[in-house]
């Protein structure tokens, strides 16, 4: 039976997990500097492993597979990678990446000295987050990937308040009781699909499944849960605080990838336990709180004054557009898999292009020493690769040719219409508009005036970094047909009405 | 007839509800953290009628629902020790344990 035994390359799936558990390890017991460099070393090789991963998948054309310690599911765990896990472990690592390299002359470890206390977290964190993101991606059972869950929350929390500013706290504090509000509604409902079926494995359970009163209050408690967890409205309102008062590598890692990994487990959740559930009700109202964090987030970040709460709330907004996939997706027809697709370019690119603006609005407030929107006039001329890259992510998130923004808008909108669900295509193009509205905010005054006056230069590299994720978020816009391939590996054929 | 199982069951949604509550009404951080254990309590309790009902299949017990649910209180008391930590850490900087973000500078965020 397929999905029950290692197939080859399945070893590197338990690799992708226990480089950066055992990057941790090391950086704790080694401490200081050296956390620093194991980051710096272990996190490009994360790149390469997820590239081994996606290659071994797109070569055999279905989920690569491991069994941990050889024993096979109900009894033991599976870890397994389809196309959209191997596509999220690759923008996982990329992410990681350059936001360890970004961070490296915030988080310097003073000359001097053997260890200081906020280098030492960040490096260590960053570790433990990638580690956690890589087990969310992977995992085949429910159970454990609530246990990743918490290790992502646990690595994500303290990144929030890391320079220990009272406001930072009370942002963290509250991320994480938003977060054990989710992951405990999660657990009930892991304990009653236990108790149903006697099994947690994803496959397994697939072929179990029934539509019964215990399955339908297991699903409802496990997406509440999750969408506390990935900040969908209306649950969003621990997100702007959390992710604009992290510092800027945090920012970027956070808003890109770790709201992400619960809405990946959404998407588990639905398209692969419970395709069976008759869930048209369902998948509606997930768009329509979809539709409602589009247009509220959209307007909210029309109304900031700070850019990086600005760029807080495009994440509310930008949020929503995935759940716009679930009705469109899941309904067997036609259009399922533009809308798959858009779904899942919609993820990457706003990973990407999110992780680079927030990288440039780092740098922003750094050189100016304040990040007010008003203020920040002749921006474009001191520092033009920033806001060059804040304009070419701000491209993305508007949903303007050519860019990978573009084609998961253009997707989800033409699965809509194909659909005949007009109400959310009336949604996308209000999101485009007023998102169009927030980035001019953004552009319209860093684009004027005189060169403004810079305590500090930025560093030039760092600059690279925001700019090359966002013109990654853009080529997603060109991606080849074998990017394609790859996204559709794994999909269980969807049971059409 | 009301067994032990529908009992416990029935007290465990109790605790479930009662927690929720104090997780979302009470506005105090050190409340809302022991509403969010009293929650999780509830939660376990579940998981233990669950294990019964593994017994109803011819186990002594079902072990599977227990490991998970030693898991789940390490990870709860991990939770609340994190919680406690930021919290004190709070109060040792401001003087008040409060979730309004009122201090200057502060994110302000709507509805809250």
């Amino acid at each position: 039976m397929p999905g029950f035994a290692t197939t080859t390359g399945g070893v590197l799936l338990i690799l992708a997990i226990l480089l950066p558990v055992a990057g941790l390890t090391a950086s704790l017991a080694l401490g200081g500097r050296r956390a620093e460099w194991i980051a710096l070393t272990l996190a490009p090789v994360g790149v390469l492993i997820a590239l081994a991963i996606a290659t071994n998948v797109l070569a055999s054309g279905a989920p690569v597979v491991y069994i941990v310690g050889g024993f096979a599911p109900p009894l033991g765990i599976a870890l397994r990678a389809d196309g959209f896990s191997a596509i999220m472990l690759l923008t996982t690592a990329a992410i990681i990446s350059a936001a360890c390299f970004f961070a490296r002359s915030g988080f310097a470890t003073p000359k001097g000295e053997p260890e200081a206390r906020a280098p030492f977290t960040f490096w260590t964190l960053i570790q433990g987050l990638f580690a956690a993101l890589n087990i969310v991606f992977l995992s085949g059972d429910l159970f454990n990937l609530f246990v990743a869950l918490e290790l992502l929350t646990f690595a994500a929390v303290p990144i929030v308040c890391l320079d220990g500013r009272p406001e930072t706290l009370v942002a963290a504090l509250r991320y994480l009781l938003f977060a054990l509000f989710g992951s405990v509604f999660y657990l009930l409902g892991v304990g009653l699909i236990y108790g149903a079926y006697g099994t947690l494995d994803i496959l397994l359970l697939a072929a179990r499944v029934k539509p019964e009163p215990a399955v339908y209050a297991a699903a409802g408690l496990m997406t509440a849960g999750l969408l506390a967890k990935t900040a969908l409205f209306p649950l969003y309102l621990w997100l702007p605080p959390a992710h604009a008062n992290a510092p800027a590598a945090g920012s970027a890692v956070l808003s890109a990838l770790v709201v992400k990994a619960p809405f990946f487990l959404l998407v588990r959740l639905w398209f692969d336990v419970l395709p069976k559930l008759p869930s048209e009700t369902a998948m509606a109202l997930l768009a329509a709180l979809g539709s409602a964090a589009i247009l509220v987030g959209s307007v909210l970040a029309l109304r900031q004054q700070r850019l990086k709460l600005l760029i807080a709330y495009s994440t509310v907004a930008q949020i929503g557009y995935l759940f716009l996939m679930f009705p469109l997706a899941l309904g067997g027809g036609a259009w399922s898999m533009d809308a798959w697709i858009g779904g899942v370019m919609q993820t990457l690119s706003h990973a990407f292009a999110k992780a680079g603006m927030f990288m440039a609005a780092g740098l922003a407030a750094q050189s100016l020493g304040h990040d007010r929107i008003k203020d920040l006039g002749g921006l474009g001329r001191a520092m033009p690769m920033t806001v060059f890259a804040l304009g070419i992510g701000g491209l993305s998130l508007m949903g303007l040719p050519p860019s990978g923004g573009f084609a998961a808008k253009w997707l989800l909108l033409t699965a809509s219409a194909e659909a005949g669900q007009w109400v959310w295509v009336a949604v996308i193009l209000a999101g485009g508009l007023l998102a169009g509205g927030y980035v001019y905010r953004i552009l319209a005054p860093a684009l004027s005036g005189e060169p403004a006056a810079l305590n500090s230069a930025p560093a030039r590299s760092r600059e690279a970094i925001a700019l090359a994720l966002t013109l990654v978020a853009l080529l997603l816009g060109f991606a080849p047909q074998s990017f394609f391939s790859l996204i559709e590996i794994g999909r269980l054929p969807v049971v059409g009405p | 007839m009301i067994t032990a199982a529908t009992l416990s069951g029935l007290t465990g949604a109790i605790l479930v509800g009662l927690g929720l509550y104090g997780l979302i009404a009470d506005p105090r951080p050190l409340r809302k953290i022991l509403a969010f254990n009293i929650l999780g309590s509830g939660v376990f309790l579940v998981f233990g009628i669950i294990a019964r009902r593994g017994a109803a299949a011819g186990f002594p017990a079902d072990p599977v629902p227990q490991a998970m649910v030693i898991t789940g209180i390490v990870v709860a008391f991990a939770a609340s020790a994190l919680a406690i930590a930021i919290l004190l850490r709070l109060v040792s900087e401001t003087g008040r344990a409060s979730l309004r973000p009122d201090t200057p500078g502060a994110a302000q965020t709507p509805g809250d």
